[in-house]
């Protein structure tokens, strides 16, 4: 399915909505929903992912890619659908950083891959730590553009530690990509450059876990 | 040059026609550091133009660099249209819920009136004391958010993006409204005594639009408001990429581009050589964790790559240096830029 991956490429990179949705809508009559997802949307989102690793794709091609995607994988899982990735259970937010894009990508892109997660927005350490507890989360995502929020990151690890709860806290944002030790100087578990490479971090997490 | 003490203006004004000053000038984008310098809260600090006059001299009087920058924050300008602007202990202040709430409401958008705004005067209350006590020795930068970049705060970067691709005619009436601003705010920076504007763009950078984008509507929107502001003006894209759009940037009518510390000194100086002042790279997220030693090998590398010919100004790559950077190493890379600056430089190999 490398040609449909290189045409829906091609057309989220425009958002170009029709097109994407023509591409997927003609797949339908083959595959699997799950299959399509997994063989044709979340490889053209790992592709883009890394064009904006390397500077070759644009933030707003990630997100205009991301929603497009985020919609078709709603009409072809909705939420709830038995094929949905409710696990690991995973909530995403902002700390007191009203710059909200990341999050949304994110948001979008896990989406897009069939995972269910929660939002809990722009929050406070205090509120994030309480509903990771409340939730039972088990990874926590945390997006972020300003380095006073990237910062805080150590007093959420540190609350959680406190709690004796079982969280990974998984990063990203600009912050980290200007400073490539921050993410571990913070506490967190992993660092993501992309919001593609979040999937593959969520896959290792989900792998470890049902190792124990 | 000879042995001649020159300004920071005239050492400044001679890099920008692509010659060798006396050494590389230094801009220290400093903001909330002045706060630290008058012990006071960002918040207060950032209340009153007496302040930001203040701590901006103090600054320069401590780091002996190139330029006073009367810059707040991000927000400010959006508080001008009604925001509200959310300060933090450590950091720069937030914008808070976007002023559009709606995107039908840009149909019947006004831009605020400059002189009516009390958080735009405080700005040119401290670019006219600067002015005063400074005349002609050191260049004031004023700085305003390009029309382009501002609805980031004005709708949310999200919301943003889908009206550049889904709602042309919206988006054109917003440009519209917001160059309006655009112009009136830097012109009033000039006449209170700023040298020159930081247009400052964030989202024509190919960090965030594809090129092809940008041209249709970033660069328009620079191309006609930097032709109506009535002094020199610097294009900074915040950390975001730029060489790839330098040309481009050139037929704005800007005379400088900040560069990002995400991309190669040397090719952005190449790229930008004779058509642009590059402005820039040393990591300002990075800084907060150099030593003195490391901060001079930065500013080595940094001249190395592009100080020779002139065409280039010393600075962080964002425009806004942290406040977690540490006085002592603002102090080495002040120090690094006299001891590794001078010109000519000898010790940097020929290409």
């Amino acid at each position: 399915m490398e040609h449909e991956t290189t045409l829906l490429v091609e057309s989220l990179l425009v958002a170009d909505r029709l097109a994407a949705e023509v591409i997927v809508k003609g797949l339908t009559q083959e595959i699997s929903p799950i299959r399509i997802i997994e063989n044709v949307i979340v490889p053209a989102l790992e592709h883009i992912g890394k064009g904006w690793e390397d500077g070759s794709v644009a933030l707003s091609q990630v997100y205009m890619g991301g929603r497009i995607c985020e919609k078709m994988v709603d009409g072809l899982l909705p939420p709830g659908a038995p094929d949905r990735k409710g696990q690991p259970c995973m909530a995403l937010c902002v700390l007191k950083d009203h710059h909200l894009l990341g999050k949304q990508i994110v948001y979008s892109l896990l989406r897009a891959a069939g995972f269910e997660l929660s939002d809990y927005g722009n929050i406070s350490v205090e509120e994030v730590v309480e509903r990771v507890k409340k939730d039972q989360i088990k990874v926590l995502l945390i997006s972020v553009l300003m380095l006073p929020s990237a910062l805080k990151i150590k007093e959420v690890r540190s609350k959680i530690l406190d709690m004796g709860l079982d969280v990974q806290i998984v990063v990203g944002g600009a912050p980290f990509r200007f400073d490539s030790k921050l993410w571990r100087a913070v506490g967190a578990d992993a660092m993501c450059t992309t919001a593609s490479g979040v999937v593959p971090v969520i896959e290792q997490i989900m792998e470890v876990s049902h190792g124990q | 040059m000879g042995n001649r003490h020159m300004t920071s203006l005239e050492r400044v004004l001679i890099t920008l026609g692509h010659q060798e000053p006396d050494r590389v000038p230094l801009f220290l984008l400093l903001t909330m550091h002045g706060a630290k310098e008058l012990g006071v809260s960002i918040e207060s600090y950032f209340s009153q133009g007496e302040h930001v006059a203040e701590g901006q001299l103090k600054l320069l009087e401590k780091y002996g660099h190139d330029c006073i920058y009367n810059f707040y924050h991000a927000p400010l300008e959006v508080e001008a249209w009604g925001a509200e602007v959310i300060y933090c202990e450590d950091g720069p202040p937030n914008s808070g819920i976007p002023v559009i709430q709606n995107i039908q409401d840009i149909q019947t958008l006004e831009a605020p009136r400059i002189e009516a705004c009390t958080c735009l005067e405080k700005v040119l209350t401290s670019a006219r004391l600067l002015k005063e006590t400074l005349q002609d020795q050191v260049p004031i930068i004023g700085v305003v958010m390009s029309p382009f970049s501002l609805p980031v705060m004005q709708l949310g970067f999200n919301r943003y993006i889908e009206l550049i691709y889904e709602s042309p005619h919206l988006f054109q009436r917003l440009m519209d409204i917001n160059t309006r601003f655009c112009v009136d705010w830097a012109n009033a920076q000039l006449d209170a005594g700023s040298t020159a504007i930081c247009y400052f763009d964030p989202v024509s950078s190919s960090t965030i639009i594809p090129r092809e984008l940008y041209l249709k509507t970033g660069f328009k929107v620079a191309t006609n408001t930097i032709a109506q502001i009535k002094g020199p003006t610097a294009t900074h894209l915040a950390s975001g990429r730029g060489v790839s759009i330098v040309d481009d940037l050139s037929k704005t009518g800007t005379a400088i581009m900040g560069s990002s510390s995400l991309e190669d000194l040397s090719e952005v100086k190449a790229a930008c050589r004779k058509k642009l002042t590059v402005l820039g790279d040393l990591n300002g997220i990075g800084m907060c964790g150099w030593t003195p030693e490391q901060a001079e090998d930065e500013v080595k590398k940094a001249i190395a790559a592009a100080g020779p010919g002139g065409g280039f100004i010393l600075s962080d790559n964002h425009g806004e240096i942290p406040y977690q950077v540490p006085d002592e190493v603002l102090l080495a890379i002040s120090r690094a830029v006299r001891r590794w600056g001078q010109y000519p430089l000898d010790w940097v190999p020929s290409p």
